[in-house]
């Protein structure tokens, strides 16, 4: 790898190369989803100004052409995804036909509500589904490690969707421990906005117990949606072991007489962490996919139902937009997870 | 090496080998068998639903909401119809058109690997950037969009799903074909002068086979799964149709009946599991050591 007339003082930048390239891929990427975007818009028939104005306003040939004229419309269509482009850079995302708001301000209102719901539910997968893994491993072959073989299994296999309901008909209409859906019961105002994200809201303004409502409502769709991610974990987090369990280092570990424990936890662990986290990429993925049907059913008024709602009633700006921060998001992260990897493990920024 | 006229002695022995000394073991592994058994009683069923099934899954000639009983195992609906044979009928949407979608995808997702692969030059890169437009999305949302701009029916849930599941193909059988293709033993079927087509079809063909009917077989339970989540949604199967993820829709609606959500839930997850076990112990066994663990989209599901 290391050229010999080259210094060794450059060490520092193979990472600023490996960084530099996965954000131009990053920037290639984004391009590719607004034409995505825009080109999917173009599949549906009709005049997407008839529906953005609304029954009055389209009566009035002058404000057709407005609308018409703003997104270029009378133009063809590579002027037309450029005049797209061209607002989005302006942070434009266009007006929802649903909610005769600035796409982006809905976005601001239901984002929040997916990422508290995300962030717990992400939290829970990691902080159960690590612990499985390694048992799994360390018990491989045995009873312990078929038993969470198949329950993994099962946990990839279950359809959220049903999981939820489930869920509701026990600890809601049986049990009554939790609510059956919402953000709040009715009658609890929001906090002031911050983030966004009640419960954090809540607890930074001191109102405990909106926080205490909120998460309340939040802990049991963010178990349903923890489901499938546990499995995936467990799954991950075993196999990331079984690779390392074996090696040289490993045996030295034991060998100058280190306990079990911290030969799992110290020396294992660590080696297994670059293949723990690039799933997380994949677990987002799902946090994301489940939200849609999640948020469906507990009435969680967040990313996930908007999408679903626009794509219901055929709300194009909305519809663009949606999977416009869907993607970035998505990509994003899985570029941090490439950073992180890289940082973690330094011999692949060199590749 | 002879100059023997097919390259076919030179490819047969890895495959050949795997089979003779592995091929019943896999047969032994309870999950296997487990899956197999409920995978095919789906088939069975599907096959079979008229005759199964003790009522027409669309007559709405019971009394609303009955919980399940002797005459109505999974109890009946808020039209009055039998709960048990819609979802006995239910198989014959979700199994074949899971099956359909699959061979789609790998048909298509294969040719296009395979094809960047193997020629590289431009297919590869543009190949490439294509999987990783629809990997930046999340495969329902998607599915969803795609599907509500074409129209909400089974169908376009069924182009849509494959729209999202070729991807994984594409990529696992271009890595293949770049590892195979620079192997020795294409090389030298090459240099006896066979075509690039032969060397595609007779000499890389049987090495991929295996790693991508593992795919398949777990990609079919995700393709149920997405297919009932997208039904779930409105967006695939329409009333009055049984379909499973849309029997579970209206569950939800009426929820404190719950065998009207829970037994069609349960055919999801007994077909899906099925699959599951199945390409979990087949991985298994083709790649002991899980080389191949990275199945990208094959691993998100609803």
């Amino acid at each position: 790898m290391i050229e010999p007339g080259r210094p060794r003082s450059r060490a520092p930048w193979p990472f600023l190369r490996f960084l530099g390239r996965r954000l131009a891929a990053l920037v290639v990427l984004a391009l590719g989803i607004t034409l995505i975007a825009f080109v999917l818009t173009q599949l549906v028939p009709g005049d997407p100004a008839l529906s953005a104005l609304g029954p009055v306003t389209s009566a009035d040939p002058e404000a057709v052409a407005a609308y018409h004229e703003k997104w270029g419309m009378d133009k063809p269509l590579p002027v037309q995804y450029l005049t797209y482009l061209g607002n989005l850079l302006q942070g434009d995302l266009g007006i929802s036909q649903l909610s005769h708001q600035p796409v982006l301000d809905d976005l601001r209102q239901t984002i929040p509500a997916t990422a508290e719901l995300a962030f717990l539910s992400m939290a829970l997968a990691i902080l159960v589904g690590v612990p499985l893994g390694i048992i799994a491993a360390i018990r491989q072959n045995r009873a312990a490690d078929h038993t969470l073989r198949v329950v993994s299994l099962a946990g990839i296999s279950m359809p959220t969707f049903w999981l939820a309901l489930l869920a509701l008909y026990v600890f809601f209409f049986r049990l009554n421990w939790f609510p059956g859906g919402g953000r709040l019961d009715p009658g609890v105002l929001p906090p002031d906005q911050i983030t966004g994200m009640y419960t954090l809201d809540a607890v930074l303004q001191g109102q405990w117990s909106v926080a205490r409502d909120a998460l309340h409502h939040l802990v049991l769709p963010a178990i349903v949606l923890a489901a499938f991610n546990v499995s995936l974990i467990m799954r991950y987090t075993r196999s990331a072991i079984l690779e390392v369990v074996n090696d040289d280092y490993v045996r030295a570990a034991r060998a100058k007489g280190l306990p079990e424990r911290s030969v799992v936890l110290r020396h294992v662990l660590r080696a297994a962490l670059p293949s723990i986290v690039t799933v997380l990429g994949l677990v987002f993925a799902n946090v994301l996919t489940g939200a849609v049907l999640v948020e469906n059913i507990f009435s969680w008024p967040g990313v996930g139902q908007y999408a679903y709602q626009a794509s219901i009633e055929l709300d194009l700006p909305a519809i663009m937009g949606v999977s416009l921060f869907v993607a970035i998001v998505y990509i994003t992260v899985n570029f941090v997870v490439d950073v992180l990897y890289g940082v973690i493990d330094p011999r692949l920024r060199l590749r | 090496m002879t100059t023997a006229p097919t390259p076919t002695p030179v490819v047969a022995p890895p495959v050949a080998q795997r089979r003779r000394r592995r091929g019943p073991e896999v047969l032994r592994r309870p999950l296997a068998l487990i899956g197999l058994a409920i995978g095919l009683a789906w088939f069975v069923i599907a096959i079979a639903a008229p005759l199964i099934a003790p009522y027409d899954p669309l007559a709405q000639e019971f009394e609303l909401f009955q919980p399940p009983s002797r005459d109505h195992l999974f109890g009946t609906d808020e039209l009055g119809r039998d709960v048990f044979s819609r979802v006995i009928y239910g198989s014959r949407l979700s199994i074949p058109l899971a099956l359909l979608l699959v061979a789609l995808a790998t048909l298509l997702g294969g040719v296009l690997g395979a094809l960047a692969g193997y020629f590289r030059s431009w297919v590869d890169p543009v190949v490439m950037r294509c999987t990783d437009l629809v990997f930046a999305f999340p495969a329902i949302i998607l599915a969803m969009v795609v599907t509500a701009s074409l129209g909400p029916n089974i169908r376009n849930a069924v182009l849509a799903i494959v729209i999202v599941a070729w991807p994984a193909y594409a990529r696992v059988v271009r890595g293949l074909v770049l590892s195979l293709g620079d192997s020795e033993f294409v090389q030298s079927s090459r240099l006896l002068g066979s075509s690039s087509r032969r060397a595609l079809v007779r000499d890389i063909l049987p090495n991929v086979a295996g790693p991508v009917v593992v795919l398949a077989t777990l990609d079919l339970a995700n393709a149920i799964l997405l297919l009932a989540g997208l039904s779930f949604l409105g967006l695939g199967a329409q009333p009055p149709d049984p379909e499973w993820g849309s029997m579970v829709a209206v569950g939800t609606q009426y929820f404190q009946y719950w065998w009207m959500g829970t037994f069609p839930g349960l055919a999801i997850f007994s077909a899906v599991i099925a699959f599951n076990f199945l390409g979990d112990s087949l991985r298994d066994w083709l790649d002991p050591r899980g080389a191949s663990r990275d199945r990208g989209r094959g691993a998100q599901t609803p």
